[in-house]
């Protein structure tokens, strides 16, 4: 962070320097790097609890940590890199992106925006520090299932109020780029003119405010029921445990597109550039990110086939699932198209761009697998499972941040990043990530259950190759510092068009992008 | 200038309108709990507390179906057990037995019992026409109470199930220590 200010004091910033300048910013730069550095700062706390849980699997048998620790490392792996890393990341190209793409001279509401940042670092110390509270951290599994959830110590109740700050942070954060999107468009940018990312984001931006809440309520039960004498969920009262997993699953579906449509939006952006021809099917891209999102609110039982449900509510939540694919082929159908023929050549960003689209739509497919009820029903809580969504989630979201961040360096800092250390950078990681996670579907179908510290012999082979690609993949992600850091440092020059085939209202502004952007707003033809 | 306080005043609409769909979307996250209950009563998935009803009454003597009784209690300070440990009964015959459950406090608790059954199979076809877990009970202090159980074992009950083990759990209605009803607990 400090690495960046001397680069933006060039700029036309007035006002308190130094830390107070960080804290009192209502820029939508600033808070964009903001929530970049934060995110990442998540994103290794995130690994390194990761990396502990696959140096417990290396070999069967109990070596590193006790069970109960490594129950906690495993959901609060999940939350730190849900909450923590994926979306504040997205939320920081949001701030940088969307008000130089539409031609905004901010966001909407400068003031709140500083606001929803500065919620998350004191949600990410109570999430943190609840590992060193009586009890640790809590260890119901990143779902926070009830009853466990009930019944754990204080470490729960922390969570549970980390949980409540990052929502608002995000309901304000989400209100903030629909209002920007919606009202502070250049003259002339129709909604059918936005840059993809745009689109992208406002229907994230709309599934959170329909969401968040949802688990927010969910939770303030599980508070409720633990200290109030409730029992929503608590059997001994009359509540239902299975209740909480339909409210959970009601957001944590829609959870899921909140956390890969903004890298659809990124993908988008980055193909056309490096293929050097625009995106095929623009139109029928922003109608699949809608449908996707609609029918984001009627597939949630889908991670519950083994609750005991009906067969007719299986049948219909296996089916509506499946149709989700449908969308999700059209885009990426129009990537392939677009590539077809393109003058393409591979920098960083598309070679993350083009990796996304490998591995993400193999998670795509694990994902139809899952379902079908009678085959998740084997699968449901094994590796497979575990296999699915980090492909969808690393090689989805994850590789989109990174083609992203390469991406729009330039813009940032004024420096071209390094294309070896870049390339380095996306050939260890791809490589290092199949390693890691290609077993695990092996290790699922074989039977090795989820969140279990320690297995029968048969699966130690590839539990071992498991945790020698997810320290590659790890250590590789220094790799990413390490080129962040030169690029702000220094570098080739970046001009305003960083990226030859570059499109779009970003690319007219100098590199460094000053300090104050679109004062007047641009006229778009 | 007036086209800046305009988008202003548009973008505070904006603002009041998405918000309060936010905190709508709050209320809908509790609004799911009694839509839960309803689906699940209409659908008969979670139909504990109702009785059942034996449409077939043909009682098949080719068959024995042994059931054990269990009782449990759950952080209550009652006692409770069965006053028989086993019966022996012919799929379609009516049967009844009963429990004994005490309270040990020096006033009035009021719980609820939820059965089970092993195998888990055998629950559907276990068809309670009587039973005490379909109310929640309340005791007086020291009282003790007898309560029946009649039940029917449906005959399509699968051929190779010979021993039915049906268990209750009595558990304390939070709120704990409120008379009556038990506040805050949902019935």
């Amino acid at each position: 962070m400090a690495a960046v200010m001397p680069d933006h004091l060039h700029g036309e910033h007035h006002g308190p320097t130094g830390l107070m300048r960080w804290i009192t910013t209502t820029n939508h730069k600033d808070i964009g790097t903001m929530y970049l550095v934060f995110s990442f700062i998540m994103f290794l706390s995130g690994g390194v609890m990761a990396l502990t849980i696959r140096a417990e699997l290396f070999q069967p048998g109990l070596q590193v940590v006790q069970p109960e620790f490594f129950n906690q490392l495993t959901t609060m792996h999940g939350l730190v890199m849900v909450f923590g890393a994926i979306m504040p990341a997205f939320v920081g190209f949001a701030n940088w992106q969307i008000p130089l793409m539409i031609g905004a001279c901010d966001m909407a509401f400068a003031r709140m925006n500083n606001w929803s940042f500065w919620l998350l670092p004191p949600a990410a110390t109570l999430l943190i520090g609840s590992f060193f509270v009586p009890g640790g951290a809590t260890a119901a599994g990143w779902t926070l299932y009830a009853p466990l959830s009930v019944q754990m110590g204080m470490g729960m109740d922390l969570a549970i109020f980390a949980i409540h700050i990052m929502g608002v942070s995000s309901i304000m954060g989400a209100i903030n780029i629909v209002v920007t999107i919606l009202n502070m468009r250049a003259p002339g940018m129709t909604m059918m003119k936005m840059p993809l990312f745009c689109w992208t984001w406002l229907i994230t931006a709309y599934l959170l405010i329909a969401v968040m809440p949802v688990l927010a309520g969910a939770v303030t039960m599980v508070l409720t029921d633990r200290h109030f004498g409730t029992s929503f969920f608590s059997a001994a009262g009359g509540g239902d445990p299975v209740m909480y997993q339909h409210i959970f699953w009601f957001f944590g579906h829609p959870e899921v597109y909140i956390m890969i449509l903004p890298a659809f939006g990124i993908i988008s952006q980055i193909i056309p550039t490096f293929a050097r021809k625009p995106l095929f099917g623009y139109a029928s891209m922003v109608y699949a990110t809608s449908s996707i999102a609609i029918l984001s609110f009627s597939v949630w039982a889908h991670h519950m086939f083994t609750t005991g449900m009906p067969a007719a509510g299986q049948l219909f939540f296996m089916y509506a699932t499946m149709l989700i694919a449908v969308p999700t082929g059209v885009k990426v159908f129009n990537w392939v198209a677009t590539m077809w023929r393109g003058s393409m050549t591979f920098e960083t960003p598309m070679l993350f761009a083009v990796g996304f689209i490998f591995v993400f739509t193999m998670g795509g497919f694990t994902g139809l697998i899952c379902a079908i009820a009678p085959i998740d029903i084997q699968v449901q809580d094994t590796y497979y499972v575990v296999a699915h969504f980090h492909y969808v989630l690393v090689a989805g979201s994850l590789f989109a941040i990174f083609a992203g961040a390469y991406y729009w360096l330039p813009k940032w800092t004024g420096h071209m990043p390094d294309e070896r250390i870049g390339k380095l950078h996306f050939w260890c990681s791809i490589v290092f990530f199949n390693i890691t996670f290609f077993p695990m579907h092996f290790l699922g179908l074989a039977g090795m259950p989820r969140r279990i510290p320690d297995y029968a012999l048969q699966f130690a082979d590839f539990n071992m190759l498991a945790s020698i690609g997810a320290f590659g993949f790890g250590l590789s992600q220094l790799i990413f510092l390490a080129a962040v850091v030169k690029c702000v440092r220094g570098g080739e020059k970046a001009a305003a068009r960083a990226w030859e085939g570059a499109e779009g209202l970003e690319w007219t502004v100098p590199s460094p992008a000053p300090h104050h952007t679109f004062e007047e707003a641009p006229v778009v033809k | 200038m007036s086209t800046r306080a305009r988008i202003a005043a548009e973008n505070r609409r904006l603002l009041v309108r998405l918000a309060v769909a936010a905190v709508v979307m709050f209320g809908f996250g509790f609004l799911l709990v009694p839509f839960y209950e309803k689906i699940c009563e209409v659908t008969g998935i979670n139909n504990l507390l109702k009785p059942d009803t034996a449409a077939n009454t043909q009682i098949d003597l080719t068959r024995t179906v042994t059931i054990q009784f269990d009782a449990n209690i759950h952080d209550l300070p009652w006692q409770f057990r069965p006053l028989q440990t086993q019966i022996s009964v012919h799929p379609g015959e009516l049967a009844t037995v009963a429990y004994e459950v005490s309270n040990t406090r020096s006033e009035p608790v009021t719980g609820q019992a939820v059965p089970s059954y092993g195998p888990q199979l055998a629950g559907q076809y276990f068809r309670k026409l009587e039973c005490f877990c379909f109310a929640k009970q309340t005791l007086a202090a020291g009282e003790k109470r007898t309560m029946p159980v009649a039940f029917v074992v449906d005959p399509g009950l699968p051929a190779d199930v010979t021993v039915i083990t049906l268990s209750y759990t009595f558990f304390e209605i939070a709120g704990r220590r409120v008379a009556g009803d038990g506040a805050g607990g949902r019935s």
